[in-house]
């Protein structure tokens, strides 16, 4: 952000951008401040030079809000598209200043134009003088190291049921893919096998049933044998977990899933058989 | 047990915990009433630093061990590089998703002013973030709430850590007094800056 080598052309628009406040200088370099959006420029030009918050000379401030993104483009930062909305806004504000009023009008009569504007600078305030403590809080919490060992999974308190994202079950499934392996069945003939996904839904909510209890998802791929099988074992559980017949639970991030049939009338009636 | 001894029991299982750990947990391993646990451990937080290498910390509702700050510099030549330092985007987007949550994106660009998406995965990719279901109405954005895992990083005990509305008020009316103190110690990092600062360039720049 230093223009030290810049183009004549350039060096001389930069001249120009900062004329308004400090006396040319032959060469010199230019820092800009980095600001995280407009409403962080706005308040620093009210805040630096002292304005009135409630009372913000419109002309002026617009003017040098226009002059900072003409140094933006000056140093090549890119004006970014909310920057450009700012400098918009501001000239409404400053065109309502300039447009006569009917006679009628009372000096106070009829929101301010600037309102909305003063009332989103204050809210935005707020909130960046929240992230300075949290960079202190940051700061001081960096000098603090806590322990970075990995315990065993089965000691952390369980993440609630219906945590487990489908991106979770695709990682799983990936681990059981390459772990299981096409073909590690000696394949001496292929007989075709029709399979179906209300076969395989069934077959599955019977599997984890039998098992009792939590299964992991790991066991629950452990007699299929082709990809064909296990692609559509996995359709068959998202298909189950999503009519809420079998419930996924995962105890840590990364961790195993664990499936369990979710208890309904339906079952106790089928047990009761 | 007496508070000393649950002192030492608790040493213990901070020790090989590897995250904060609460006063229920804690009172259910040591087979002791949580406020008789909650009571020791803050003694614990409470002890002179002088004294070990090793110190408690009160974090996200629990207390954990962490080495003492004094060592900072040797423990970071031993662990290596840590994760960056949160940039001054991200601390705003935190501050305004902790203040509101759950809360939208768009909530989010509204008060900063600018849009906010990368920052806000920036922040969920470092887990400090997490969404949060979504919100009724018109294409049902995405809610977003701040994770345990921001208390601790934050060394925040809960969400009332942070200053409240009036307390805020009071801070920002105080600011222009912090602005000339930190003016006097010389330019740093986070002071306020001039909009545009211009100094003599070197000669053969």
């Amino acid at each position: 952000m230093a223009g030290g080598g810049t183009p004549h052309s350039q060096d001389a628009q930069l001249h120009m951008a900062i004329d308004f406040r400090q006396e040319s200088n032959p060469s010199f370099q230019v820092t800009l401040r980095e600001f995280e959006g407009p409403l962080d420029v706005l308040l620093h030009l009210i805040r630096e030079q002292e304005l009135d918050i409630y009372d913000i000379p419109i002309a002026r401030i617009t003017a040098q809000y226009l002059e900072y993104l003409r140094m933006m483009e000056a140093v090549d930062l890119g004006v970014a598209g909310e920057f450009v909305l700012m400098a918009a806004t501001l000239m409404e504000i400053k065109s309502k200043f300039l447009l006569p009023r009917p006679p009628a009008a009372e000096p106070d009569e009829g929101p301010d134009p600037r309102d909305e504007l003063v009332r989103r600078l204050l809210e935005y305030e707020k909130y960046r003088e929240v992230a300075d403590l949290l960079g202190d809080h940051e700061d001081a919490n960096r000098l603090l190291y806590a322990r970075t060992v990995e315990v065993d999974v089965s000691d952390l308190p369980p993440v609630p049921s219906g945590t487990v994202s489908s991106v979770d079950l695709l990682t799983a499934l990936k681990r059981v893919l390459e772990e299981v392996g096409e073909g590690r069945a000696p394949i001496t003939a292929i007989p075709r096998q029709k399979v179906t996904l209300r076969m395989k839904m069934s077959e599955m909510f019977r599997r984890v049933r039998e098992f009792g209890g939590r299964m992991p998802f790991s066991a629950m791929f452990a007699q299929e044998r082709t990809r064909t099988h296990i692609v559509m074992a996995f359709l068959a559980l998202l298909e189950l977990i999503r009519l809420g017949k079998l419930a996924a639970e995962q105890d840590a991030r990364c961790g195993e899933i664990y499936l369990s049939a979710c208890p309904e009338p339906e079952q106790e009636q089928e047990q009761a058989q | 047990m007496t508070r000393e001894e649950l002192r030492r029991g608790i040493e213990c299982l901070l020790f090989v915990s590897d995250g904060p750990l609460g006063a229920r947990e804690m009172s259910l391993a040591l087979d002791t009433p949580e406020e008789l646990v909650a009571e020791a451990a803050a003694d614990l937080v409470a002890r002179d630093p002088s004294v070990s290498g090793i110190v408690v910390q009160a974090v996200a509702g629990g207390w954990q061990m962490v080495t003492s700050p004094e060592f900072a510099v040797a423990v970071a030549r031993f662990v290596g590089k840590r994760a960056q330092r949160l940039s001054k985007a991200a601390l705003e987007t935190l501050a305004i998703v902790a203040y509101n949550q759950p809360c939208t994106q768009a909530e989010v660009e509204f008060v900063r002013g600018v849009d906010s998406t990368g920052v806000l995965k920036g922040l969920i990719d470092r887990g400090l973030v997490q969404e949060a279901g979504r919100k009724e109405g018109p294409g049902r954005p995405i809610l977003y709430q701040t994770t345990q895992e921001f208390l601790v990083y934050f060394g925040l005990n809960s969400l009332a850590d942070l200053p409240d509305q009036a307390e805020l008020e009071a801070r920002l009316a105080d600011a222009p007094e912090r602005m000339e103190a930190a003016a006097a110690g010389g330019p740093q990092e986070g002071a306020q800056l001039p909009l545009i600062h211009v100094e003599p360039a070197a000669p053969d720049a």
